[in-house]
């Protein structure tokens, strides 16, 4: 019998040739990641339990991203935390302010994803790196110490969901975005729970990284234990112009003929419109022409899910000779340092600020609530963001919609929810 | 073990935001996320639940992030046990690494209401609506998560794996 993808990473890391869905195995972790509120409590934990040293200081990689630059006393007192455990144990891949970014757009720049590897992160949007043909997930905080401590972690091997995109994009404005948007709003936030979800086809062969990265981000959102694609040319070419340590061929990048599948899911391009999701769950997606008209407060373009160059290079194209609209705040946050100084080297900045919006450094910010643009009672926010839960960017009472960076830069210019086809074409 | 408490009833897809709003992960300390429990849900929550009561909720309990802060402030809000549908996976996770009981049972959840009384035998499964009179079986605790209570948790079981192996 084949396997696939997911089974082939956590047969090769649990020293055995093959594995079956339903078996626990223990596998050899290759990255281990914690940031700074998920971080503090593996600490605590892994001193509480009296282990003195991390298994290998340069398979833990600790980020400051979601408080930092901290945003009051007790944040800067959990960064301390991390930042004095990261000097005693010599943690190789520690990222201070000034050199951090977003976790999960900061690792596969920094050549710390690659295909074939088990990356860990106290983060449940760790398994943005399957877009790589990583097996990647989250997990807790007290898994994080334990596998600090041996290098390992105990998975049940998933089923897996294979979602086939065929055909191609309706438009140019379509994106990674809204593939996923789509998925979770046809099988809902607990529609892959426990599982693998593996996405395939031509729509997918022919996305760029940044959409992949974007595409894998939100498994977890329809409950999934990882998201997960074949390595291609695409793949290779990324890691390759990233690669800051050798990079081990990975030879099973993909799926076998004979892989067993949970089921298998067909999507037609044809039917992919632009999808942005109501409050408050991700599964609420509607394609863009029931959702237009929605009067905004706020635009947010940034996070782990859609905080790339390419991201921002599609906000500056519709942003360009327009202005956002009156009475609306547009916040724009790079996600790394390196897509910060990409992005102003370009002039990109020049027009996100001559149309009226806020550039910030790198955070995972108003994503989850934390600073950089907290929404009071009653607003509502469209965000390229990956969460649309209730409270999620702030007051209990205020809304947060999803979508892409092409229609938030659109909405941000109107005043309210926006096909971009109306603001810059088709 | 036996464990007796007033039930408090929440729907489906409680997430973790609402578990424990992201604007008080800015600390880990227990009693202080407890303070902050279920706010955004249910504002009166925190102050209302007592030492030994019980949670019951719908499908996908816990679902969204993977704060440790969640399970850790249920705890400490003095929840004993929490019966759902089914739970989110990294919440599952955590919850037995870190200590809080947690049982699958859709036929209890549909018929508890807020107020009911509630008993739980950990060691069996067995949930009973004392206010309902009636009684349930949860889904079997899997074997290997067993093993991990047993242990004390996560962190004691990879300590007594970590002695074992020198």
């Amino acid at each position: 019998m084949g396997m696939t993808i997911t089974e082939k990473i956590l047969a090769a890391h649990a020293g055995r040739d093959t594995v079956t869905p339903g078996e626990l195995v223990t596998c050899k972790v290759d990255i281990a990641l914690g940031n700074d509120i998920t971080a503090p409590i593996a600490i605590r934990e892994f001193q509480k339990a009296g282990a003195r040293a991390v298994f290998d200081k340069g398979r833990v990689v600790l980020v400051p991203d979601h408080f930092a630059p901290n945003k009051d006393i007790a944040s800067a007192q959990q960064t301390k935390i991390m930042r004095e455990f990261a000097r005693a144990q010599g943690i190789t891949h520690y990222y201070e302010v000034g050199k951090m970014g977003v976790e999960h757009a900061l690792l596969p720049e920094e050549g710390l994803a690659l295909p074939g590897d088990v990356i860990i992160g106290a983060d449940s949007h760790t398994c943005t790196y399957g877009a790589l043909g990583a097996f990647s997930t989250g997990i807790g905080s007290t898994d994080l110490a334990s596998t600090m401590i041996t290098g390992t972690i105990w998975f049940k091997v998933p089923e897996t969901m294979k979602f086939v995109f065929k055909g191609k994009k309706r438009n140019k404005w379509i994106s990674g975005k809204d593939l996923i948007l789509y998925t979770i709003g046809k099988i809902g936030v607990s529609g892959s729970l426990y599982r693998a979800m593996e996405f395939t086809g031509p729509m997918i062969d022919e996305a760029t990284m940044d959409d992949r990265f974007a595409l894998a981000n939100m498994a977890v959102e329809a409950g999934a234990k990882n998201g997960i694609m074949r390595a291609d040319q695409t793949t290779l070419d990324f890691i390759n112009a990233q690669a800051v340590q050798p990079f081990h061929q990975w030879n099973a990048r993909e799926s076998d003929k004979d892989a067993k599948y949970h089921s298998v899911h067909e999507y037609n391009g044809d039917d992919i419109e632009l999808q942005p999701a109501f409050p408050h769950l991700p599964e609420n997606a509607r394609p863009i022409g029931e959702a237009k008209g929605v009067k905004l407060d706020q635009v947010v373009i940034g996070s782990c899910t859609n905080g790339r160059y390419a991201d921002l290079e599609v906000v500056a194209g519709i942003l360009k000779g327009n202005k956002v609209a009156d009475g609306l705040r547009m916040i724009i946050i790079p996600a790394t340092q390196r897509i910060y100084k990409k992005a102003m080297d370009a002039g990109l900045f020049d027009v996100f600020i001559d149309a009226g919006a806020a550039v910030s450094t790198p955070t995972c910010g108003p994503c989850l609530g934390g600073h950089m643009g907290i929404l009071a009672e009653g607003e509502k926010c469209l965000a390229t963001t990956n969460r649309n839960f209730v409270g999620r960017m702030g007051h209990p009472k205020s809304e947060v919609y999803l979508a892409s960076p092409a229609v938030a830069a659109a909405s941000a210019v109107t005043g309210e929810i926006t096909d971009p086809a109306d603001v810059a074409g088709k | 073990m036996s464990l007796r408490g007033v039930c408090h009833k929440f729907g489906d897809h409680i997430d973790t935001d609402v578990i424990i709003p992201a604007r008080y992960l800015n600390t880990s300390d227990p009693a202080e996320l407890a303070r902050h429990c279920m706010e955004d849900a249910d504002p009166g929550f925190a102050a209302r639940v007592k030492k030994g009561d019980l949670m019951v909720a719908g499908a996908n309990f816990g679902c969204g992030s993977s704060r440790e802060h969640a399970p850790i402030a249920i705890k400490a809000a003095g929840v004993a046990v929490v019966v759902a549908e089914y739970f989110a996976r990294i919440f599952y996770r955590n919850a037995f690494n870190m200590g809080l009981p947690i049982l699958e049972c859709p036929e209890a959840v549909k018929d508890a209401a807020s107020g009911d009384t509630l008993s739980v035998d950990l060691s069996t499964g067995v949930i009973v609506n004392e206010t309902k009179g009636r009684t349930y079986q949860a889904a079997p605790v899997p074997p290997f998560m067993q093993e991990l209570l047993d242990a004390g948790g996560l962190m004691a079981y990879t300590m007594k794996t970590v002695g074992a192996g020198r």
